[in-house]
């Protein structure tokens, strides 16, 4: 199975951005997808950098995809989409609003953000030229498996979410901004702070969602890490990690070891609580009750009480 | 032309109540998982469906079925036979999100007229046109982030017809792309066609103080005279950042009457009035503001005063995004 | 028809009296022959409730010195009258002229519930179910109760006279077009 790194979520300084594409080319991933998936304003701080972060990857011998911004709305976010089809490399649409500006039989992949819940829109997007797809997390391993067997006759690449912090879901409204009492148009870059998103808690105070500027996250980190062979066996042939601030490097290395066989599902969990003691982890969209859920069986604070 | 109105009714009684009070539109849904409002007690078997196009198809009125789900894999044929049955009603139209189910629809029912939910969260020219192009989209709901200019500039580059809403629950999040509710409950708009269900939510009043609770989390705390909030999760209070507050939205509800006008000149065909999961009595009484506010603005009057305030939840309303320091 | 603010008539204490003695074995016959003379002429009420059909109700007209207890029992109700909070997996507590606006469509329930005229607790999905169903069947319960017959009718008619002659509440279905 191989390993895929999705766009960074948050919005980090243009060193840090651009540092960890330079650690990547080096990490045991296959394949990278970057650019901004969240908001348009982040978007010029680091926009001169994704060129020599594409050719690092790519000379590192990784396929490189380009991300659509997960909604598009203004004019500006349209001319973005639009370029972004024109520039030419592999898109990974996370808006359908890209599907249209991509050449007649261009070839594109599909995000998480994109609703594929079953066979019809899966066989849709392959006619229209989709190769692979991300499917969104909330999906449950049920229909992982229809899906993957579905696609495989398609001749589609299927990946699920393996690790990090879930999407879920995607506002005109930026709640950074509106936490720090300002509208989205002066936002200042309210989400610059908080690296992986800012803490949630519920009124009995338990951790419970991450702001990340218009997106709004979990606060546990989904992983795969139980679900391994159910997914190979579904014949899933990818698996997603989603960039965190620490640890992340460190993080591919322990996913290509559990797809490699060289660690089991206790011992890639046990390995990640050592990066990040105080993460949440969560796998309840694949198999739980409910998203949250945890079946490791280790207690944590995630998850009803 | 004077702007449609368009209005849900969870139950037969309330399409009658809704055609009666002058809905010139009434949207519905099977009672199945179909439909974004799969509520206990809610929507209609084959018959009701039949009976209640009849009915409106006899009053004037038209009936749009809502299939705004996200069919489950390997279940595709339940929403499949949804389509089919809505044609065989005689619905006006359907109501779609899927892309695999608007391509089923525009391939074996090419004369039944085909809208976009607000579910397909399609928030540009873009992207509305290319639904038209790819599956013959006639009308797009427009998502609730949209502001009234954003919506004129919509209207100028598009043949789509545009409906929005304008009264009722109020979705932060752009729709058909959030799962918070599954998160919490493990039951999803998009999947199970709930948000925030019933089934997971628990009340308890101790000394006049109410939590509402949702899976266990507590969504909602409030004391003797405050209104009691329904523990939808994008509408809760939460702590963050060293604050405490409605971090996402209060719980508000949308009004868009002051607006009519305005989104009259930005080009909009259709007013939607959200809640098939309200009683025959509101939406009789919401149908009949709206329809005497289109009227007046078609005969050239000024719209009459609103008398809403008491129906909406938690008794607060918005105008939502269309005013732009909503974001 | 309500409008905002809608003062909702409470049944008027000092007429309470009565009730407190009023025996309630006659009147659990009397509603249970009721609810099921209503179940045969609204099925449709049962199927609407879905797997809630054997939820048992407490019904609390928080102004009256009783609660009802409501079994739907798969279409085949019991109603049971008694003194004391009553037990169920679902309960709703409201003025009696609440409770009847709702069944009579004179009210919303979401908004009697945001304003807090209407609590409610236990399984909020079989009170939702309960809901929707009674909205749909467009009761109107003074008019069962006059089509009802027989020795058992006798305590539900005095009983709605005393009501209908002393109190504001809605006791009839308002016509559709005249209550706005």
């Amino acid at each position: 199975m191989e390993l895929t790194v999705g766009p960074n979520q948050f919005f980090w300084s243009a060193d840090r951005w651009a540092a960890l594409y330079e650690y990547l080319a080096d990490a045991p991933v296959d394949r990278v997808v970057l650019g901004e998936l969240v908001c348009s304003k982040r978007l010029p701080f680091y926009q001169d950098r994704i060129p020599d972060a594409v050719s690092t990857l790519l000379d590192a011998g990784k396929s490189v995809a380009l991300t659509s911004l997960a909604l598009v709305t203004l004019k500006r976010e349209r001319k973005l989409t639009t370029e972004l089809a024109e520039m030419g490399g592999e898109v990974e649409i996370n808006d359908l609003t890209a599907l249209p500006h991509l050449p007649q039989g261009a070839k594109f992949s599909v995000g998480p953000l994109v609703n594929v819940y079953n066979e019809g829109t899966l066989a849709w997007l392959a006619a229209r030229g989709a190769q692979r797809i991300c499917l969104p997390p909330e999906l449950p391993l049920s229909s992982v498996e229809v899906l993957a067997a579905a696609a495989a006759d398609l001749g589609v690449t299927i990946e699920v979410w393996g690790h990090g912090r879930l999407p879920l879901g995607i506002s005109g409204r930026c709640n950074h901004a509106r936490l720090h009492g300002r509208t989205k148009d002066n936002c200042q870059f309210a989400c610059e702070d908080d690296a992986d998103g800012l803490e949630v808690r519920t009124l009995d105070d338990q951790p419970f969602l991450a702001m990340n500027g218009v997106q709004t996250l979990s606060d546990s980190y989904a992983s795969a890490a139980h679900h391994i062979d159910a997914l190979a066996k579904a014949g899933v042939s990818a698996l997603r990690l989603s960039p965190q601030s620490t640890g992340f490097t460190a993080l591919c290395v322990l996913y290509r070891g559990l797809l490699d066989g060289r660690c089991n599902g206790d011992q890639t969990v046990e390995a990640i609580r050592k990066i990040n003691s105080s993460a949440r982890l969560s796998n309840g969209f694949l198999t739980g009750d409910f998203g949250a859920d945890w079946s490791g069986g280790a207690a944590q604070a995630s998850g009803r009480t | 032309m004077v702007m449609e109105i368009v209005c849900p009714a969870g139950t037969p009684a309330a399409l009658r109540a809704a055609v009666k009070a002058g809905a010139h539109t009434i949207y519905c849904g099977f009672a199945d998982e179909t439909n974004a409002r799969n509520f206990p007690g809610l929507n209609f078997d084959r018959s009701e469906m039949r009976d209640g196009v009849a009915f409106a198809h006899a009053h004037g009125a038209k009936v749009l079925v809502a299939i705004n789900t996200f069919p489950r894999a390997g279940d595709e044929v339940i929403w499949h036979r949804a389509i089919d049955d809505a044609a065989a009603s005689s619905a006006d139209a359907v109501i779609l999100a899927d892309l695999g189910l608007l391509n089923y629809a525009a391939q074996n029912h090419p004369d039944l007229r085909r809208h976009l939910s607000v579910q397909a969260a399609a928030a540009n020219a873009d992207v509305i046109n290319f639904y038209a192009e790819a599956f013959g989209v006639k009308r797009v709901v427009l998502p609730r982030v949209l502001s009234v200019p954003e919506i004129a500039a919509i209207n100028a580059e598009t043949e789509v017809e545009t409906e929005v809403f304008v009264f009722g629950g109020l979705c932060v999040m752009a729709e058909g792309r959030c799962s918070l509710s599954s998160y919490a409950t493990g039951l999803s708009p998009n999947m199970n066609g709930v948000c925030s269900p019933a089934s997971h939510v628990e009340y308890s009043e101790d000394q006049g103080v109410l939590d509402a609770r949702l899976g266990g989390y507590t969504i909602h705390r409030v004391g003797k005279d405050e209104s009691a909030p329904y523990p939808t999760l994008c509408k809760g209070c939460f702590n963050a950042g060293g604050k405490s507050g409605h971090l996402f939205e209060d719980p508000v509800s949308l009004n868009a009457e002051r607006l009519i006008p305005q989104l009259q000149k930005a080009g909009v065909t259709a007013l939607k009035i959200e809640g098939r999961q309200r009683s025959r009595s509101y939406v009789a009484q919401v149908v009949r503001n709206f329809r005497a506010a289109v009227d007046a603005l078609e005969a050239g009057h000024p719209l009459p005063e609103g008398m809403l305030a008491r129906l909406s939840e938690g008794q607060a309303m918005t105008t939502g995004a269309y005013k732009k320091t909503w974001r | 028809m309500p409008q905002s603010p809608v003062q909702i008539p409470s049944f008027p204490q000092a007429l309470t009296y009565p009730l407190r003695f009023m025996p309630l074995v006659p009147l659990s016959a009397s509603l249970t022959a009721y609810s099921r003379k209503i179940a045969k002429n609204h099925p449709e009420l049962f199927r609407r409730l879905g797997a809630h059909d054997h939820t048992r109700f407490v019904l609390d007209p928080t102004d009256l010195p009783f609660v009802l207890l409501l079994d739907p029992n798969g279409g085949t109700p019991r109603v049971t009258v008694m003194r004391g909070p009553g037990e169920g997996a679902a309960r709703i507590a409201g003025p009696l002229a609440a409770l009847l606006g709702l069944v009579h469509g004179a009210y919303d329930g979401d908004a009697l519930f945001f304003s807090r005229d209407l609590v409610i607790e236990g399984e909020t999905a079989a009170t939702l179910a309960l809901r929707n169903a009674v909205d749909d069947a467009e009761l109107d319960l003074s008019q069962e109760i006059l089509n009802l017959s027989g020795p058992l009718a006798n305590p539900l008619q005095r009983l709605l006279a005393f009501l209908e002659r002393r109190t504001g509440v809605c006791l009839t279905r308002p016509d559709e077009v005249e209550i706005w």
